[in-house]
């Protein structure tokens, strides 16, 4: 679901960071408020930087600190201020021609109908793929899990390879696949008469084409991260429910499964945060079509902001976006501190 | 739990495991053959799973007729130009584990919130910022956008942080300074965390297509992925030349994965992901 191989990750370490952040925030206030106690430009007196910890931390950190903010900071800023103007490609060579427009690009957009269907088919796409994505990497994950044999271990790799994949052969391979003339899925059917089947060419049919794809893409993943969670499952556990005459179906549900409750949350807030960017897979396959109906949020910023260069009007669809993710993962943070 | 009793199961999810990996994996397998069949035969109706007459022609013609050998150095250049990003992140990282300084806090708070970030946010003033920058259109411009990643400098730090103090007191004791410490004993010891990294940024770098698509606005300064969207364009045309396409961005990042799999896995394990 990602817009490249790289996002994956990045975007996966950004919810298990957040969660982090949340228990390495109050610690880290306590450390400042205790150098703030120190005179002023002396080093705390704890660990090896205690002797010229004046400028080295600082160097060690500022390449990388640059990039981000110029990169990921930055941009949030420049996009706020962007999406009041009327910025397009004209005011990109020409910047005296750009004018400031208020909130009118907001207005625009939320009496947009497209904006409106974009939103509704990225509704869908969360409802439906949320949850198959968390049922299929589980089930796989639990299965790899049954034995630790060599075998077993090499069978991963399989699953994993999807996820690695460039999308844009990822494209190629399922477009080729679909193709309603001479695509080897509408030959198959053929082969015991039926089809054929408009894979990308029906509006209904296309969005579940489409979601397939992004499922078989992200699975992978959260599968090993599924994976990575069952096997920090202690043993000693599984010996004393079994001791205590609990099933196979028992144990799983009333000891593993527990255990499994950030690994779960995990998979959970990152999937969602998925399917709410989703992009790449619509993006390749169908453009957004037929008739728009594979169109999400983050495809109709795109091609109002790159096909037909309307920055201001795509930077507060971005805007929006931006609220819906953090809104919803905030939801999910609060939900998951009340739980525990 | 006895292994005997085991043992119908295991073998009953392994057999059931082995049809789903088959199927996982098929698309990879038909992208392959259909690679090396003759255009007319990977139209054929029935479709054949073999090649009757396998033959490399498409490979030939990708670097011949188009001009991938070009996007191939392109890609590779942006993968290296990824390694800068590494080093950057390591050094964030060990930045952050082993010193501290005023700012800690918040600064590592501020690398945090840039993953909240959606791409789709800042896809358009990134544009913007390298315009100013006279970056666009350039192979720099093309990796700048994802040289550094927030996730990366937290596993670095993760990681970093378990090196044990008294190793670095005793290379400053030797009169080692700051950098030859980071260098010579702070990155040998890192070396796990370093090959994931390192992999996951070849990964990243090989498949990027978001960022060259947009940065990236003559045929020169192509990377693969945007070579082969072209290709995109002409389905109709020649599924063979596609598959052959796809086929060379697909299987060296297989190779690599199959060799540091180990470690990708461990890496997960390691930021703690239980």
């Amino acid at each position: 679901m990602t817009h490249d191989g790289g996002a994956g990750g990045s975007r996966l370490g950004g919810t298990a960071v957040l969660v982090g952040a949340r228990d390495d925030a109050p610690m880290s206030d306590r450390s400042r408020r205790s150098a703030r106690r120190r005179a002023p430009g002396s080093a705390p007196a704890r660990g090896p930087g205690r002797r010229r910890a004046s400028v080295v931390p600082y160097a060690f950190i500022a390449p990388a600190l640059i990039l981000l903010t110029m990169f990921g900071l930055l941009p949030i800023l420049v996009a706020a201020g962007v999406s009041l103007t009327d910025l397009d490609i004209g005011g990109l060579g020409n910047p005296e021609t750009i004018r400031f427009i208020g909130l009118a690009n907001y207005e625009r957009l939320f009496a947009d109908p497209e904006f409106w269907q974009a939103l509704r088919t990225t509704g869908f796409f969360v409802v439906v793929g949320v949850p198959v994505i968390i049922a299929v990497s589980l089930a796989i994950a639990v299965a790899l899990n049954t034995s630790q044999s060599r075998f077993f271990r090499a069978l991963r790799a399989f699953y994993f390879l999807p996820a690695i994949t460039a999308i844009v052969a990822v494209a190629l391979i399922w477009g080729y696949l679909y193709n309603s003339q001479f695509g080897l899925l509408n030959q198959l059917l053929a082969q015991v008469g039926l089809g054929p089947v408009g894979w990308l060419s029906d509006p209904t049919t296309a969005r579940l084409s489409v979601a397939l794809v992004a499922v078989w893409r992200a699975t992978g993943l959260n599968t090993i991260i599924f994976l990575a969670a069952l096997q920090s499952v202690p043993k000693e556990y599984h010996e004393a429910a079994a001791l205590d005459g609990a099933g196979r179906w028992t144990t799983f549900w009333r000891v593993t499964f527990p255990l499994l409750r950030f690994a779960l949350f995990f998979v959970t807030v990152t999937t969602l945060i998925g399917w709410l960017q989703f992009f790449d897979e619509p993006y390749v396959l169908t453009r957004g079509g037929p008739v728009g109906a594979t169109t999400s949020m983050s495809l109709f910023i795109f091609q109002k902001g790159f096909s037909l260069n309307q920055f201001g009007y795509a930077s507060a669809g971005s805007l929006v976006l931006f609220a819906i993710i953090a809104v919803v993962t905030a939801i999910q943070l609060r939900m998951r501190s009340t739980d525990d | 739990m006895t292994d005997r009793r085991r043992r119908p199961i295991v073998v009953a999810v392994g057999a059931l495991l082995t049809v789903g990996a088959l199927a996982t994996s098929f698309p990879f397998v038909w992208m392959v053959t259909s690679s090396l069949k003759p255009p007319s035969e990977a139209l054929a109706v029935p479709p054949t799973l073999l090649p009757r007459s396998p033959s490399l022609d498409a490979y030939a013609r990708l670097f011949t007729e188009l001009d991938f050998g070009r996007y191939l150095v392109n890609t590779i250049v942006v993968v290296l130009i990824g390694g800068v990003g590494l080093l950057a992140m390591a050094m964030a990282g060990y930045g952050f584990a082993k010193y501290r300084f005023r700012g800690r806090g918040v600064l590592f708070l501020l690398v945090l919130m840039t993953l909240m970030i959606p791409v789709q946010v800042t896809m358009i003033p990134t544009y913007l910022i390298l315009n100013e920058l006279h970056l666009t259109n350039t192979l720099v411009g093309v990796a700048a956008p994802t040289l550094v990643s927030a996730f990366g400098i937290f596993l670095f730090r993760q990681f970093m942080a378990t090196i044990p103090d008294e190793l670095l007191e005793a290379a400053r004791l030797d009169g080692a300074g700051e950098l030859r410490t980071f260098w010579r004993i702070v990155l040998p010891l890192s070396k796990p965390i370093l090959a994931v990294q390192a992999v996951l940024t070849f990964i990243a770098g090989w498949n990027s297509f978001l960022w060259p698509l947009i940065i990236a606005t003559d045929q020169d300064k192509y990377t693969l992925a945007v070579g082969l969207s072209l290709l995109n364009q002409q389905i109709t045309v020649n599924p063979t030349l596609q598959m052959a396409g796809s086929s060379l961005m697909v299987v060296p990042i297989i190779v690599v994965f199959v060799c540091f799999q180990r470690y990708i896995v461990q890496g997960f394990t390691m930021s703690g992901l239980k």
